[in-house]
């Protein structure tokens, strides 16, 4: 039993997601409620110090601190989105396999992801809806040397209104941990599906719903092992991965692959396996 | 607000960073200080010098700064019509390596011998065990090479591929290393020479060999031990001319004694004894170390009489059972002399280190394990490491990675492990099963010889292993 629930993949961060950052699990509500949220969010970094935002600096990007399960999750979404835009033989890689492909990072927190497709060479676009994450995505983006010349570009803004401006305009557009946390999962799809090029491709990682999920994730971590705080998480808005799978379709897009995904808790380490009932990950294209 | 707090945490950090250099080239004191590299190789033996190569020639891996640093002096290599005393099987595995960095070319533009037979049989009893080329691989079972010719080949090709991101320095004495905490932000390596010169970089390899100093300043746990036993290493003159494509072991009392095959009339001697025959046999006259080593290969032991009854039982049923028995056997060769001054000795000895990896630093080859050369396969094992680990390290580089994430790095030495210490194990349980003449395990191992060799799977099994 317990071996289960340490290989629940998102479980870690989850806990650490929910206990420090308030504003984080606010900061995905999409659509409703954001902006009123939001305007707490600032006057509360308004009114912090700079103690609170190198504090907030540290829990983001410290390796292995608190958020070392997304730090670590890199390790299988960075191959994923970059073979999912580029396949080619071992002979003919080069170092920046995503030069001229724009990205999109929808709901890119402190920009641990962003800063890693940069480095792929891509111009990545991050957005959040929390100003402080934005604020601490800027700030670090600096700090990194080899995306000197390729730092990402950062807005504090619902992927709603990003695609006033851009529509049809992105070759990938990325929402990570993300949809489980929407509350229009419909519109949100809708929205990420029109910031892409035709023929660009879309990619989700997310927990499944399942009575697996569900037993292990909302009940035992909650409330048995109380690794989460309570109401960390609603099963409902969790979605399957045929329910991602019609919401995409609908959108004029095909899904080319599903992936279950494992994480692996004493290891801190992620692996792409069959079984996704606990987590998967799923790559799709935009059809002309 | 945001911003102020943003320039405030930006200057902090260059700070820090700034802090940090010094404090690293502070240690380096009045010595000099030559230059941070990506990667340092320390030790430019055929392991670290064939990692320089597989990287300078990995279209991922040739941006990287590289540095290797070497304790002997850059020799002019000349192929000489008299073979080195220093040779060593490499497999199957080990060609494919080579030929995937175009080294293999180079080898073979000089010389080498294929092995397509291997006999290896018993003192003490009838056991014997051979393998066929042709019966167990499409391939050659092995290939004869010098030491000198395939450190000559990579050199050649990494003078071709001339990548200018690579320096090598000769003559470089490393004296001591000061390798980064697991607390240390930026993980750097410190390497001072015997020279007072010092370099900094990010992934140090040790490639330094068994005696390891790279090794010594992980602090990592080193199981080892002597086999006070040496090999005796000599070029041998054959009493005729063969095709000579075959290996040939013979298990002593005092350990194995190999003709490893040259050309049509020279084959190279690995015969590892007990320390004190080794010195003897250094020091006899050239004919009588011939006599003692066609002894060696020819003379009847001592048998036990049980043993050879059993035996033969159990060649009836295996022939009973459609089964070859080893009848196959053939006839070693007689030694006519050596070349002169050919004859060494070198200590043999198992190691092996408990971890590969610690942060910012991993180990190559004879650093990371030692085993005796009864199987050769120690180089073999070295070169599975490099292949692994250039693997890994080009597919971090490509996810966009450090070069010194821990991820790939424990994958390394996980895949290495699962590979090489059931290899060590097993040629150390051989080494233990052959050193002792006890008529009950002398059977056993006989059996289980003859056994193994009438069945072609578990022998295809074995063979498939080697050549790893
Ligand atoms: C008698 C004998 C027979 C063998 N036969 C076989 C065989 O048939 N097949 C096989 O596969 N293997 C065989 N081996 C094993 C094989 O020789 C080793 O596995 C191989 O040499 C290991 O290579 P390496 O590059 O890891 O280490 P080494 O060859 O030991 O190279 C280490 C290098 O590091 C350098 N170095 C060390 N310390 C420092 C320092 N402080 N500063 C600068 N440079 C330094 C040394 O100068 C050296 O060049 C045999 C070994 C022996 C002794």
């Amino acid at each position: 039993m317990s071996s289960a629930v340490l290989r629940m993949p998102w479980l870690a961060y989850q806990k650490i997601f929910n206990k420090t950052i308030a504003s984080q699990t606010r900061l995905l509500s999409s659509v409703n409620a954001v902006k009123k949220d939001d305007v707490q969010t600032i006057t509360t970094v308004d009114k912090s110090d700079v103690e609170f935002f190198s504090n907030q600096m540290n829990h983001w990007w410290e390796l292995d601190g608190p958020l070392k399960a997304l730090h670590s999750m890199n390790l299988i979404r960075i191959p994923f989105v970059r073979d999912g835009l580029v396949q080619c033989s071992p002979a003919e890689r080069n170092l920046s396999p995503l030069r001229d492909k724009k990205i999109l990072d929808v709901g890119c927190g402190g920009g641990i992801l962003s800063e890693g497709l940069a480095r792929l060479g891509a111009t990545v676009t991050g957005i959040d809806a929390s100003k402080d994450l934005i604020a601490v995505a800027e700030a670090h983006k600096v700090l990194d040397p080899r995306i000197e010349n390729n730092k990402p570009t950062y807005y504090n803004i619902t992927i709603e209104d990003h695609i006033s401006k851009y529509s049809n305009y992105y070759d990938a557009v990325v929402a990570s941990e993300v949809i489980e946390h929407v509350n229009n999962q419909e519109l949100f799809v809708k929205s990420c599906v029109q910031a892409l090029k035709p023929g660009g491709r879309i990619f989700f990682t997310t927990p499944n719903r399942t009575r697996l999920s569900q037993l292990l994730v909302i009940y035992l971590a909650e409330n048995v092992l109380k690794l989460l705080e309570k109401g960390s998480h609603q099963y409902e808005k969790f979605i399957t991965p045929n329910e991602l799978t019609f919401l995409l379709e609908r959108n004029n897009c095909h899904v080319e692959s599903v992936y279950g995904i494992l994480y692996h808790f004493l290891a801190n380490s992620w692996e792409f396996v069959r079984a996704q009932s606990l987590m998967y990950a799923m790559q799709a294209v935009k059809l002309n | 607000m945001i911003l102020n707090t943003q320039k405030f945490l930006l200057k902090n950090l260059k700070n820090t960073r700034k802090l940090l250099n010094i404090r690293l080239l502070s240690t380096v004191g009045d010595e000099k200080y030559k230059g941070n590299y990506d990667v340092i190789i320390a030790g430019g033996g055929m392991v670290g010098c064939t990692l320089a190569c597989a990287m300078a020639k990995n279209p991922l891996l040739s941006s990287l700064k590289v540095l290797l640093l070497e304790g002997s002096p850059d020799k002019k290599f000349e192929l000489k019509p008299e073979y080195s005393n220093r040779v060593v099987a490499l497999s199957q595995n080990t060609k494919l390596l080579m030929s995937s960095i175009n080294v293999w070319q180079h080898v073979e533009n000089m010389r080498l011998q294929p092995v397509r037979h291997m006999q290896v049989w018993d003192a003490c009893s009838d056991a014997m065990i051979s393998f066929s080329s042709s019966e167990i691989l499409d391939d050659d079972v092995a290939y004869i090479v010098e030491n000198d010719v395939l450190l000559h080949a990579v050199n050649t090709e990494l003078n071709k591929t001339n990548n200018k991101n690579l320096d090598i320095v000769y003559g470089a004495k490393i004296d001591s290393y000061k390798l980064p905490t697991s607390t240390d932000r930026e993980l750097k390596s410190l390497v001072k020479l015997a020279n007072g010169d010092a370099y900094s970089c990010q992934l140090l390899i040790g490639a330094d060999g068994a005696n390891s100093a790279v090794r010594r300043a992980m602090g990592v746990q080193y199981v080892s031990w002597n086999y006070k036993q040496m090999g005796v290493v000599a070029t041998l003159h054959l009493a005729e001319e063969t095709e000579n494509t075959t290996a040939w072991q013979r298990w002593l009392p005092t350990g194995p004694v190999a003709l490893l095959p040259l050309d049509s009339k020279r084959s190279s001697l690995v015969w590892s004894t007990w320390e004190e025959n080794a010195k003897e046999l250094l020091k006899l006259p050239e004919e009588q170390f011939v006599d003692a080593l066609n002894d060696a290969l020819w003379k009847q032991y001592p048998r036990s009489s049980a043993v050879d009854a059993c035996m033969s039982w159990v060649g009836g049923c295996l022939r009973g059972a459609g089964l070859a028995d080893g009848a196959a056997r053939q006839l070693p060769p007689s030694v006519r002399g050596i070349a002169p001054a050919s004859r060494a000795a070198f200590p043999l000895g198992f190691g092996h280190s408990t971890r590969y990896v610690a942060p910012g630093v991993a180990l190559v080859g004879d650093a990371a394990h030692r085993v005796h050369p009864l199987a050769g396969q120690g180089v073999n094992l070295g070169f599975g490491d490099i292949k692994e680990l250039t693997e890994l390290l080009a597919d971090t580089v490509y996810t966009g990675f450090d070069i010194t994430h821990p991820d790939w790095m424990r994958r390394y030495e996980s895949e290495r492990q699962k590979h090489n210490v059931p290899t060590q194990l097993a040629i150390e349980a051989l080494h233990r099963l052959y050193t002792v003449d006890f008529p009950p395990v002398v059977l056993l191992r006989s059996i289980g010889v003859q056994v193994t060799n009438a069945l072609q799977p578990i022998k295809k099994f074995v063979m498939a292993h080697a050549a790893t």
